[in-house]
């Protein structure tokens, strides 16, 4: 009961925190508005040529598209979320003060995430969606039910997200530095989130690798539960999994950290 | 005793790159046979040179460390044990830390302590008017706290530690950075804190001020080890630590004689500089130097921490008498 109000309000703070860059959330509008429609017509010409590639009709590639440009900064595909600032506590040794409070250090930053998150989603990812959506022909669904399954798999995709970005910005406690995982962190990222093409699209061996990935619950999930590509159970129980293992194994790596960080003094 | 520490020490194993693949692991002893207690409502300094033990000692009494021996109770409790039960009697302020939220308004800040700490509606509303009131926060409630200037912030932070009503307070380098004006606001919040709300404060500084002003008891760590407990003036005494009279006459003179009390240790032109000891007072010295010289202005400069710190090692020889169980050992 305490606990949820404090973490609630945790959350408040990240959502306002990131509010309160305007100019950045209206450049990011701006960007992934640009890049949807770079990427739209160059699927479309994809799709023209490979009819029916990964499954996805012309429409689908389209939605696949604007969501993936709603969901770059909502999950921080190639980074840049609360990690940063984590990681950033973590050089400078300033976390010490983190652990002095009667908080937990992994539901905390979780909290901030999701704040973060629900704020890029309705200051930068909305926009740019409703744009590709009054432009272009996209296969939306009409019924509330899938809406409401697509709010659950974002939901998860979330906890994911942070699940993977938690780990990379813990590992800064043995590597003293950011710079090398942030760099594998976007690249990974964006690639096996699907940012670059659908998971679908992709044949063979590799293809049921990067499908079954964790990265592959932050938008290639949401995308199918929305276009009704995929069956809600499965994906939900894909999703959770990856994040009870994600968050599982960031509450070792935080334990052994912690035990870590008193080392360097300060 | 509100803080026990007793016969505590930590042991870090640092493992060290000696060849290609060949690490040799190394012990370094941070906390060595350390004992203290402190009273309910006492107000102590803890200083020492830097790697000394301080900031060892500090995260072993909040129960962010483990202590690899000896016992340590902070308000009855094993801190390392049930940290989270401690954290809400104990506050912390970092003098070049932050605990606030830095992009938001201070008042957000505080806002998230009254959840984190449960801290009742009467009670957070009381403590909040009362503290930036007695720290003059009230025109910067609302203000980001990127846009605070050092002197604000850390009294913004030292809000955000109190709020919750704490038993003790641990300070490290509170007034670090801060102007004249800032630095005596905070010292005079400080005392009145201590006196007023008994609550016991351990600090830690490099302002030998910061001590003289706030604090009737210093402890002294080095090498990990207890130097020395007991007030200021037995430090100056143990350190023979000297004050500086600065000294301008009206033209150059040979040194001036100012008999045993005093002697001259610099001459620049009129300016001359005067080593008297700390436990002394000046009035006599100025007086006679007044009579006998042609006097156009003077100050007295206070030894400065490390000096005092240092001469007093020095005449300790830099190794304490071990205690007697370790002698008998």
């Amino acid at each position: 009961m305490g606990a949820g109000r404090l973490y609630t309000a945790v959350a408040a703070g990240g959502f306002r925190r990131y509010a309160t860059y305007r100019a950045a959330t209206a450049a990011g509008v701006f960007t992934n508005t640009a890049f949807g429609i770079i990427l739209v017509y160059t699927y479309l010409a994809l799709w023209d040529e490979k009819p029916h590639l990964g499954g996805y009709d012309q429409a689908q590639a389209v939605t696949y598209v604007w969501l993936g440009q709603c969901l770059y900064a909502t999950l921080a595909i190639q980074g840049g979320g609360v990690e940063k600032d984590l990681m950033e506590r973590i050089r400078t040794g300033a976390i010490a003060i983190d652990l002095y409070r009667p908080a937990d250090l992994q539901l905390w930053w979780l909290a901030t995430d999701l704040g973060r998150s629900l704020f890029q989603m309705l200051g930068r990812g909305v926009i740019p969606f409703l744009v590709g959506a009054v432009f272009f022909p996209m296969a939306l669904p009409a019924d509330a039910g899938t809406w409401a399954a697509f709010l659950v798999a974002l939901f998860l995709a979330m906890l994911v997200s942070f699940g993977i970005r938690y780990l990379v910005a813990l590992s800064v406690f043995w590597l003293l530095d950011g710079m090398g995982v942030n760099q594998v962190l976007m690249v990974t990222g964006i690639f096996f989130s699907g940012m670059t093409l659908p998971l679908n699209v992709f044949p063979g061996a590799f293809g049921e690798v990067v499908r079954v990935l964790p990265w592959a619950a932050q938008l290639q999930m949401p995308a199918d539960v929305l276009m009704g590509e995929t069956g809600v159970a499965g994906a939900f129980a894909f999703q959770a999994a990856w994040a009870v293992a994600l968050l599982a194994a960031g509450r070792l790596l935080q334990s052994a950290a912690t035990r870590r960080v008193v080392v360097q003094g300060g | 005793m509100f803080i026990e520490v007793d016969g505590v020490e930590k042991v870090f194993e640092v493992r060290k790159k000696t060849g290609f693949l060949k690490r040799e692991r190394r012990q370094v002893r941070a906390v060595d046979s350390l004992s203290f207690t402190v009273a309910r409502g006492e107000m102590v300094g803890y200083i020492g040179p830097n790697g000394a033990g301080k900031s060892t000692t500090i995260k072993m009494l909040t129960g962010i460390l483990t202590p690899s021996g000896g016992r340590l109770r902070v308000a009855g409790i094993d801190p390392s044990r049930e940290r989270m039960r401690l954290a809400h009697r104990i506050g912390v302020v970092f003098g070049q830390r932050t605990t606030l939220w830095w992009d938001l308004p201070l008042i957000d800040s505080y806002r998230l302590m009254h959840r984190m700490y449960r801290i009742p509606d009467a009670r957070y509303a009381e403590n909040l008017d009362r503290l930036v009131e007695l720290l003059s926060l009230e025109s910067l409630l609302d203000v980001p706290v990127r846009q605070l200037s050092l002197g604000q912030r850390m009294r913004g932070d030292i809000v955000a530690a109190l709020l919750h009503d704490p038993d003790v307070l641990y300070l490290d380098e509170p007034t670090i950075g801060l102007d004249v004006i800032s630095k005596a606001k905070v010292r005079d919040f400080l005392r009145e804190l201590n006196t007023e709300r008994g609550t016991t404060v351990l600090l830690t500084t490099h302002d030998l001020q910061d001590i003289e002003q706030l604090c009737s008891r210093v402890m002294v760590i080095d090498h990990g080890r207890l130097m020395y407990d007991g007030p200021l003036a037995g430090l100056h005494e143990a350190g023979e630590s000297e004050r500086t009279l600065v000294v301008d006459l009206e033209r150059e003179l040979p040194p001036i004689d100012a008999g045993p009390a005093a002697r001259v240790v610099k001459v620049e032109g009129p300016r001359q500089w005067l080593a008297f000891p700390a436990s002394e007072s000046a009035a006599p010295l100025v007086a006679r130097i007044a009579a006998e010289y042609p006097l156009a202005d003077l100050s007295v400069r206070e030894p400065d921490i490390e000096a005092v710190i240092a001469k007093m090692l020095r005449s300790l020889g830099d190794t304490p008498k071990p205690p007697p169980d370790r002698a008998t050992a």
